[in-house]
């Protein structure tokens, strides 16, 4: 006699279609495919040119001729938060590359292995998650000088432990099962083994990590280009709008109001996208949420 | 449980000396002679050469290390640079501010947000968990630098109620110090709060689903009774390992908060510190703050054992 269960089978349609019910994934996934198309739209188009002073129409409030108003170089606000997305998510992106590039590896690589060699890696993540990351990001940044390749790099060391710390502890999880056990039976070798069967298991875990390092990636980058260290003039950036806007704030609030805005919708329409991506593909953590 | 303890305690104190040793080895290999610095452009190469000897620049690398850790152990950082003042009474100084906005920032983050947990958690699912954890996801979105450009816009431009920045020193008297550090406290709290909300209710809602909560219920129990003592005890864990990252994070967030406030805080003094090449002073805030972040995280390790009594039997 044998037992047999009936699984629904998961097919790419069940998922999409979930996908439309989960109100989470539908926002965040339309926040952010616009934040995305309006970067890509500054490539070839913006209301008006970023880089051309027009000292006459400086600080002017939001009108129909400019919907965010104007700065105190007479520069429109939309078009500079238009061209100022593409810094903040290519910096973000990068950056979150980066984390999964060399975290990943590293994660996976100290659940295969264990013993002495997961410990060693593991000390060392505790050593960097010592490091209040955004003070380090500082220094690098001030170090090695400001701009927005090494903002990438500071970001970008802080995600390494990120991610190996969740792909180990997803692989560890992985490890145990049978269907492992079938494939080191066959001969496989433990690098095969975590590239074939333990990251498409752990795919998931990495992507819904990965929304949410791009979020506090975009918060990180706003941060050091307030202070001076992300992308440097004329690139527009969100965080140095924000430091410009705070000595004519008093004439010209919107000056702060839109790019700060930008951030926000930007980030919350990543952090939906995570919660919807992990609500749709882990049933299990619908319970929690 | 003394073996947990230990074990905890050692990782502790070797990561503490990797740090240092790391901290020493980033600012040796970074470029700029403080000397140089010191001494301007115009300075002679011999001029130069001697306040290096001075300084102790020119020693060996591995007894400069060990001096600098002895100078810590014994709280003697050496003098700044810049400030031509011993580094001690410059943290001393700057601690006077950055702690007390850490600790009212905390204390805001984890007064608003255990409530809302809590409130979230008994109501899931309905119109008050929506609107709440809509709120919170929307806390958690926003850059507290940009937040307190928004209350200073609010409070300080438009009300009037509370300076848009600076510090008058505790000197001034303790209302007039508070009230410049609220602006800066709130803009810190707020985002924490946000993140602090989620896990207090998630952890609640797991604890909630346990069989133990189900007999409390069972045998009597007030609703309100098991929510506080039941639930929330055994939810405390996941709140605690986020209250200690969140210290952490208070503690370097004050930088940039404390620039947008003009605070003179320790995240401003190692701000400037960095910009100026100050290395002493950059080395020891950073030790310091490392330490700190340390320290804290083992206090959590250490508090799950007195909020979880099955941690406490276990070898």
């Amino acid at each position: 006699m044998t037992l047999h269960i009936d699984i629904p089978e998961e097919t790419f349609g069940s998922i999409l279609a979930k996908a439309f019910r989960n109100t989470a994934f539908v926002a965040g996934f339309v926040i952010t495919l616009l934040i995305l198309a309006m970067a890509v739209v500054s490539y070839g188009w913006t209301p008006y040119d970023v880089t051309k002073l027009v000292i006459a129409d400086k600080t002017q409030a939001p009108s129909l001729a400019h919907w965010f108003g104007t700065d105190h170089f007479g520069r429109d606000i939309l078009s500079m938060v238009m061209v100022g997305a593409r810094n903040s998510i290519a910096v973000a992106l990068v950056a979150v590359g980066i984390g999964m590039g060399v975290g990943v590896p590293l994660g996976a690589f100290a659940a295969a292995r264990g013993g002495l060699v997961d410990e060693a890696l593991m000390r060392l993540n505790d050593l960097v998650f010592a490091f209040p990351a955004l003070l380090s990001a500082i220094m690098i940044t001030a170090i090695f000088g400001p701009g927005a390749v090494n903002a990438i790099i500071a970001i970008g060391i802080f995600n390494i432990p990120v991610f190996a710390r969740v792909a180990r502890a997803g692989a560890l999880a992985i490890w145990p099962r049978e269907f492992i056990l079938a494939a080191r039976a066959a001969g496989k070798s433990s690098t095969q083994i975590s590239i074939e069967h333990v990251l498409p298991n752990i795919a998931t875990l990495l992507l819904v990590q990965g929304t949410i390092q791009f979020a506090l990636g975009i918060l990180a980058e706003a941060g050091l280009s307030y202070l001076g260290l992300g992308a440097q003039p004329p690139m527009p950036s969100w965080g140095r709008m924000l430091f410009e806007a705070q000595t004519h704030m008093v004439v010209a609030p919107w000056m702060a109001i839109f790019p700060g805005m930008a951030i926000v919708v930007t980030v919350l329409g990543l952090n939906l996208l995570g919660d919807g991506i992990a609500d749709i593909l882990d049933p299990k953590s619908r319970r929690q949420r | 449980m003394t073996a947990y303890l230990l074990k905890r305690l050692a990782i502790a104190l070797a990561t503490l000396v990797l740090a240092s040793m790391v901290v020493f080895a980033v600012l040796e290999i970074l470029p700029g002679d403080p000397a140089r610095l010191m001494l301007g452009m115009n300075a002679s190469a011999d001029q130069v050469e001697l306040l290096r000897n001075q300084m102790g620049l020119n020693a060996p690398l591995a007894w400069r290390y060990l001096h600098w850790v002895g100078g810590l152990l014994s709280l003697d950082f050496g003098r700044s640079y810049t400030y031509s003042v011993p580094v001690i009474d410059l943290v001393r100084e700057r601690l006077a501010v950055s702690l007390p906005l850490a600790l009212i920032a905390l204390a805001l983050s984890t007064i608003i947000a255990i409530p809302v947990g809590l409130f979230s958690a008994s109501r899931r699912g309905r119109a008050g968990d929506t609107i709440s954890m809509g709120a919170a996801q929307l806390g958690v979105a926003v850059p507290n630098f940009w937040f307190a450009l928004m209350l200073i816009y609010v409070f300080a431009v438009w009300l009037r109620l509370v300076p848009a920045g600076g510090f008058p020193g505790w000197s001034a008297g303790i209302w007039p110090a508070l009230k410049s550090l609220l602006l800066p406290a709130v803009a810190l709290a707020l985002p924490q709060a946000a993140i602090l909300a989620r896990v207090t209710r998630s952890a609640l809602i797991e604890v909630l689903n346990e069989d133990y909560i189900r007999t409390a219920r069972a045998k009597g129990l007030p609703y309100r009774a098991v929510l506080w003592r039941h639930a929330l005890r055994n939810a405390m864990i996941p709140v605690l390992t986020i209250l200690g990252l969140q210290f952490a994070f208070l503690l370097a967030g004050t930088i940039i908060i404390e620039n947008v406030f003009y605070l003179p805080g320790l995240g401003r003094l190692v701000f400037q510190a960095i910009t100026q090449r100050d290395l002493i002073v950059v080395e020891s805030v950073v030790m310091l703050l490392v330490a700190a972040v340390i320290a804290v995280n083992l206090l959590v390790d250490l508090s799950y054992a007195v909020v979880d009594p099955r941690l406490r039997s276990r070898q």
